[in-house]
């Protein structure tokens, strides 16, 4: 038996863009987790765990297929207008492009390239989060698969860990849940490299569009509160 | 059937159908009749998919009624509707009842493929009744809309995932709307047995029924409508109307029953009626 | 993700300059890494931060330096709030600033980490203000009321003040801590409770010279006419000496 020791040239770099201290805004939002805990929807490891995987495969998915698809090459400003398309909430979309306006800052400070320059200027107020993450990764010597995998596990550790600060969920638990999450990870990344392929061969309409319903309404809901501890 | 998607009639079983599944291809074409009404050049029924020109609900529009003459679609069937409306026509299209998603008995998945084409200064009422996935039924539905600049639309899409008091069948489908060539909105769903999270917190929780009506109106591009959560007891569903990034209004609604999400789409479409003023 | 070092944390390990090594034990006024022009050359708004724990004054002080000087200089405001905006919110329903001068950062419950370990936000809030209120000489951004420990980044404020209140107990100097330590100005509040709390400011200035060497202590009583003016005064000496190294 054989074992396949060649990794990626930068994989490291992967380490970094994924970690959760990669100061480009993620901290200050919950990706739905805030509305679901006041709507009783979450309130322990296992609904987070059941929330955790509705996310990945809708929202998580058309993300890790947006940055898979930009890493890949596809054009970021007809991803950008995929993405608008994807995201029938305007809170949602006022997130994306906020949180892609921080990520790009970060992204130019670690990984100077002409790429993020040229994205930057055509979209000032910020491009949606994936699809700058997915330029990132390219231009820190990353895969799509990578770019895809860093997408999808942002969508599942953004919840788990407002979770943990607003139900003061034991921390072991809710980092077991991402653990038990981390074949379903694997998947969706696999499956969002599989559509960017077919994108780059056809058009944006090859990636997935998976929509989370209780996610695009409660996110309005949210973004009308008076007081609240995340941004979303 | 009554309002709620509860069948009243249902025809479970197609005696005559052939084990592989039917494929069948209907096609509308509705263009300006010189006087100012709506001719239909094209109304070729295929299959289960029969349809029927009825009276007009609106002046100067034609309408067309889905009679569904067997129950459809089964396993294994493959049906498609193809509609285009050119410059100038106005059409309205329904259905005579709820269509009912079943097994076949091949046990093999189902596609309905939908496609509608509209041109500038065209209008199109899409307004079919829901569409209810039965237990062990395996359907994808795609309705795929190309609107030219200039082009009306209002769209409605229902899901409900089993009969009364019935198991939920496997459905996945995807709406995919461009205007003049660009995204304007995609929106997919996989829903059922064998699909992800899709009853968890985060998609549907323990509604099971999904509705969207959406509004594509030039007007809108000007004043695009304000964002409203619509009103309604948690209970039985909640909904929200939203402006898309083009010109266009979307009205989501997630409700226990077919009756339900109606309601909240009737609810969301007259706020955004009011809003394109 | 918290960064939090207990608040036992004695000093905290900045970089020294070449001038905190000639001097000695404490760092030199902090001087942010954030670029000091505009994309159009010139220079760009003073940026102060203000931290210190919950109640101590915060909110009160920012308001207080607005109202002195918002009358000769072009100042906005970036709020932090633990509950998103209801610093901002005071603010604005006291008048201080034109409601377009003021924003507020939402911190996800975090709001150290919001002015020192992922800046984005605030960054983005401070060019945003400089982008719609036209070219500002001051910009203050208020942290949410935190631990001892909460400091602002180099990257996002040229200079900090830290307020803590002598109702907080007179103790406070002694623990420590780097926004105690370390801050520009340690502004001591509420002076007028001193003696309903028991609280001996001279200890508290000893205390603080031990922990601060040099650096400045400013005592105020924001009740009394004209009581942020030992803080108006270090605000004032900042500007100066920002616009002259522009020159």
């Amino acid at each position: 038996m054989t074992i396949t020791t060649t990794a990626p040239a930068n994989r490291a770099a992967l380490l970094v863009l994924a970690d959760g201290r990669f100061p480009a805004g993620g901290h200050a939002h919950s990706g739905g987790a805030e509305a679901a805990v006041a709507a009783g929807r979450l309130y322990d490891a296992t609904s987070l765990e059941a929330f955790c995987r509705g996310r990945l495969d809708t929202a998580g998915l058309v993300a890790a297929a947006l940055a898979a698809a930009a890493a890949a090459g596809v054009d970021p400003l007809l991803l950008d207008e995929a993405a608008d398309a994807r995201t029938p909430s305007p809170a949602l979309r006022a997130t994306a492009r906020k949180l892609g306006r921080q990520m790009m800052r970060a992204a130019r400070a670690c990984w100077p390239s002409p790429v993020l320059d040229a994205l930057a200027a055509a979209r000032p107020r910020g491009a949606h989060q994936p699809v700058v993450l997915g330029v990132t990764a390219s231009a820190a010597g990353l895969g799509p698969l990578d770019a895809a995998h860093a997408a999808a596990y942002e969508a599942v550790s953004g919840p788990a860990t407002a979770a943990v600060r607003l139900l003061s969920l034991d921390p072991f638990d809710a980092t077991a849940v991402l653990a038990r999450l981390a074949p379903d990870l694997d998947r969706v990344a696999q499956q969002a490299v599989d559509s960017a392929r077919l994108a780059l061969d056809s058009d944006v309409d090859a990636l997935p569009a998976a929509s989370a319903p209780l996610l695009e309404i409660a996110a309005e809901r949210h973004a009308a509160w008076p007081v609240r501890l995340f941004a979303s | 059937m009554d309002r709620g998607g509860r069948m009243t009639a249902v025809v479970p079983t197609r005696a005559t159908a052939p084990a592989s599944g039917v494929r069948a291809a209907a096609r509308i074409v509705a263009a300006p009749d010189g006087r100012g009404g709506t001719a239909l050049p094209v109304l070729d029924g295929a299959g289960p998919l029969a349809l029927r020109r009825t009276r007009a609900v609106a002046p100067g529009t034609a309408q067309v009624t889905v009679v569904g003459a067997m129950s459809a679609p089964l396993g294994g069937d493959h049906l498609s509707l193809d509609t285009r409306v050119r410059t100038g026509a106005r059409l309205a299209v329904g259905s005579a009842a709820a269509t009912v998603s079943l097994p076949g008995r091949c046990g093999r998945s189902a596609t309905y493929d939908v496609r509608l084409t509209v041109d500038s200064d065209a209008e199109l009422c899409w307004l079919p009744e829901p569409l209810i996935a039965a237990a062990g039924s395996d359907l994808a539905m795609t309705t795929r809309v190309d609107l030219a600049e200039g082009a009306r639309l209002v769209l409605r899409e229902e899901l409900v995932l089993g009969r009364a008091g019935e198991r939920p069948g496997r459905l996945v489908s995807r709406l995919t709307v461009r205007l003049d060539g660009r995204a304007l909105l995609d929106q997919g769903l996989a829903l059922g047995p064998g699909a992800p999270g899709w009853s968890g917190p985060a998609v549907l929780d323990r509604y099971r029924a999904v509705g969207q009506l959406l509004v594509v109106e030039p007007r809108f591009r000007d004043r695009p409508c304000q964002v409203a959560v619509l009103p309604s007891d948690p209970a039985e569903g909640e909904a929200m109307l939203t402006p898309l990034a083009g010109p266009a209004a979307l009205v989501t609604a997630l409700a226990e029953d077919a009756l339900m999400v109606r309601r909240l789409l009737d609810a969301g479409r007259q706020a955004a009626a009011a809003a394109a003023g | 993700m918290h960064l939090d070092h207990p608040e036992t944390y004695p000093q905290r390990y900045s970089h020294p300059s070449p001038a905190t090594a000639l001097s000695g034990k404490h760092p030199a006024p902090t001087s942010s890494s954030a670029p000091t022009v505009r994309p159009d050359g010139t220079r760009r708004a003073l940026r102060i931060g203000l931290g210190g724990p919950v109640g101590s004054g915060k909110t009160a002080t920012v308001a207080a330096i607005c109202r002195q000087l918002r009358d000769e200089l072009s100042i906005a405001v970036v709020t932090n709030d633990i509950y998103t905006r209801e610093d901002a919110e005071f603010l604005l329903r006291n008048a201080v600033l034109p409601a377009e001068r003021i924003t507020a950062v939402e911190t996800g419950a975090c709001p150290h980490t919001a002015i020192r370990d992922d800046i984005s936000a605030n960054l983005e809030a401070v060019e945003d203000l400089e982008e719609t209120v036209g070219p500002l000489d001051l910009v203050l951004v208020e942290s949410g009321g935190d631990n001892l420990t909460a400091t602002f980044s180099k990257g996002l404020v040229d200079a900090q003040i830290f307020v803590i209140d002598v109702a907080g107990g007179d103790k406070i100097p002694r623990k420590g801590g780097p926004g105690v330590s370390t801050a520009d100005l340690l502004v001591v509040n509420k002076t007028d409770l001193a003696p309903l709390v028991g609280a001996d400011l001279g200890v508290m200035a000893r205390d603080a010279r031990t922990q601060r060497g040099e650096l400045p202590v400013a005592f105020t009583s924001l009740t009394e006419p004209d009581g942020i003016a030992p803080v108006i005064g270090w605000v004032r000496e900042r500007l100066a000496g920002w616009t002259a190294a522009a020159a």
